[in-house]
């Protein structure tokens, strides 16, 4: 059920197809970096034998 | 209850725990809606064919870019009034993400204008401003990154996104009178007339909702990240110092 | 305060470079550009007065960075912030320096540059009272991009990121009073709001500067 986009075809695909990268990519940037980050606290906490925060 | 219960990180790190899947969701939601409905079940505009579906993705990415500026702004604010950390922090962590969006809206609109304009590119007004403000975020991103000092760099670059709010305005308005535009009117407003029809407008306010949404998202799990990042360089600190 | 001034300007003079520099940097950008569009005269001329500004702003990048940072490294600049001076005096005053030894030579070497680049006669006039007007704002503005980037190591490169989209209103209304005086048109209203640029950013960005030198000093 693909719609007939015509001869612009290329211009609202490449469009679609560039923000959909770089929501990802933001987005998966930004969870990487946030377990990055907490798996990094989380070890320093348990060697430091506190758990708050 | 005020809202600046939200400064405390710990307090902000619970709330924000338990708000974040329900906004992540909520925008996953909309976003998946807004633009499968514009794709597939919006009919092509009589003059603009199928680049009319475009408009889903440069709208709202356009809109949330300029907003995420302003967000930037009113946090930095704060954090020079009031110095809360996470006000900072949620400052830095919206950057990035602003810049990503002025991307999209930058791309999206050199290929709708391809067809449409028959360029990729005009020096137009509005496309001018968009150009200069990814350039603010990228120096404002640079700043960050520059200063090694997490409180410097937090009152630098606040500083920076006050005097730079100002110059973008004063750029924006230089610009409308360097050149007439190409560009059409705004495609949302109060003004009925002046809308986009109806067809195209419901999936365009869903999408951007979405994008609101998204950016709140992104913006919470990077301050999140943020202070976890704060909190794991004074514990490394502390136990330097052991 | 004049001491401060006469101060920076025998030291700016004494060191060299810096203001030669930029002058010499102008002048390569007026000779480089016709080498890169082509000798054409009508080219010329209709590009003269957007190279002549750009080639000024750049010229004035080349310099900012000695506003502060040699005063930084060897301390005077803390001694300055704790005078009873209040600092947005200082940079005010520095930045009043650094356009005595930057613009107003860009701004009186312009005519001559305007003769390589073919600039219609009656813009020559437009072209020194743009700059005169307009190179004051590329020094304060400048002195609050160094101000920010004064404790960063290698801050040049950060500097210009900064300042350039900065420039930009500046930049625009310049070179739009210097390409209508050329056309002959009128150039009242870009004339004025290229003085108003610059009277508001003298007047307000000291105040942003000086807050951001004393963070960076704190």
């Amino acid at each position: 059920m693909m719609p007939d986009l015509g001869k612009y075809a290329f211009a609202v695909l490449a469009s679609y197809g560039v923000s959909v990268l770089l929501v990802l990519g933001i987005v998966v940037l930004s969870v990487w970096q946030g377990a990055r980050v907490r798996r990094a606290l989380a070890e320093v906490e348990a060697r430091q034998g506190k758990t708050d925060g | 209850m005020s809202i600046w219960e939200y400064a405390n990180p710990k307090k902000f790190m619970q709330t924000s725990g338990l708000v974040l899947p329900w906004v992540a969701g909520l925008s996953a939601l909309c976003i998946v809606a807004g633009l499968v409905w514009g794709f597939f079940l919006t009919p092509d505009d009589y003059r603009q064919g199928s680049t009319v579906k475009i408009i889903y993705l440069h709208v709202p990415s356009a809109m949330m870019a300029i907003n995420a500026w302003g967000m930037m702004l009113v946090t930095s604010l704060i954090w020079l009034v009031r110095r809360h950390h996470v006000s900072a922090l949620a400052a830095k962590a919206a950057a990035p993400v602003g810049l990503t969006f002025t991307v999209i809206a930058l791309v999206t609109g050199a290929f709708w204008g391809q067809p449409m304009w028959g360029t990729w590119w005009a020096w137009d007004p509005r496309l001018t401003s968009f150009l200069i403000l990814t350039l603010f975020y990228l120096g404002y991103i640079a700043l960050w990154q520059a200063v090694e000092d997490p409180d410097t760099a937090a009152d630098l670059t606040a500083v920076l996104c006050l005097v730079g709010s100002v110059f973008a305005l004063l750029s924006r308005y230089a610009v409308l009178f360097w050149n007439q535009g190409l560009h059409q009117g705004a495609s949302l407003s109060l003004d009925k007339k002046e809308n986009v029809a109806d067809v195209f407008w419901v999936p365009l306010v869903v999408c951007i909702a979405g994008f609101v949404l998204l950016f709140l998202t992104l913006v919470l799990v990077r301050t999140r990240t943020e202070i976890r990042a704060r909190r794991l360089s004074a514990l490394l600190a502390r136990e330097r110092m052991a | 305060m004049f001491r401060l001034l006469t101060r920076d300007l025998r030291l700016a003079v004494r060191a060299g470079g810096g203001f030669g520099l930029g002058l010499a940097f102008f002048l390569l950008v007026a000779v480089l550009v016709p080498l890169g569009v082509g000798p054409e005269g009508a080219v010329l001329a209709r590009i003269a007065p957007g190279i002549l500004w750009v080639g000024a702003l750049l010229a004035c990048l080349l310099s900012l960075d000695r506003i502060f940072a040699l005063d930084f490294e060897d301390g005077s600049l803390d001694l300055l912030a704790t005078s009873p001076m209040p600092l947005e005096g200082v940079v005010a005053v520095k930045s009043l320096a650094h356009w005595l030894v930057t613009g107003v030579p860009l701004v009186l070497v312009s005519p001559v540059l305007g003769v390589l680049l073919n600039l219609p006669v009656q813009g020559y006039g437009w072209l020194v009272l743009s700059l005169a007007l307009g190179t004051p704002a590329l020094s304060v503005i400048g002195a609050f991009g160094a101000a920010l980037t004064v404790g960063v190591k290698r801050g040049g490169l950060l500097l210009s990121l900064l300042v350039l989209p900065l420039y930009v209103p500046t930049l625009i209304f310049g070179a739009e009073v210097v390409k209508r005086g050329a056309a002959g048109l009128t150039v009242g209203t870009p004339v004025l709001l290229l003085a108003g640029i610059t009277l508001g950013a003298a007047a307000l960005l000291p105040f942003a500067s000086a807050a951001a030198l004393r963070v960076n000093l704190r």
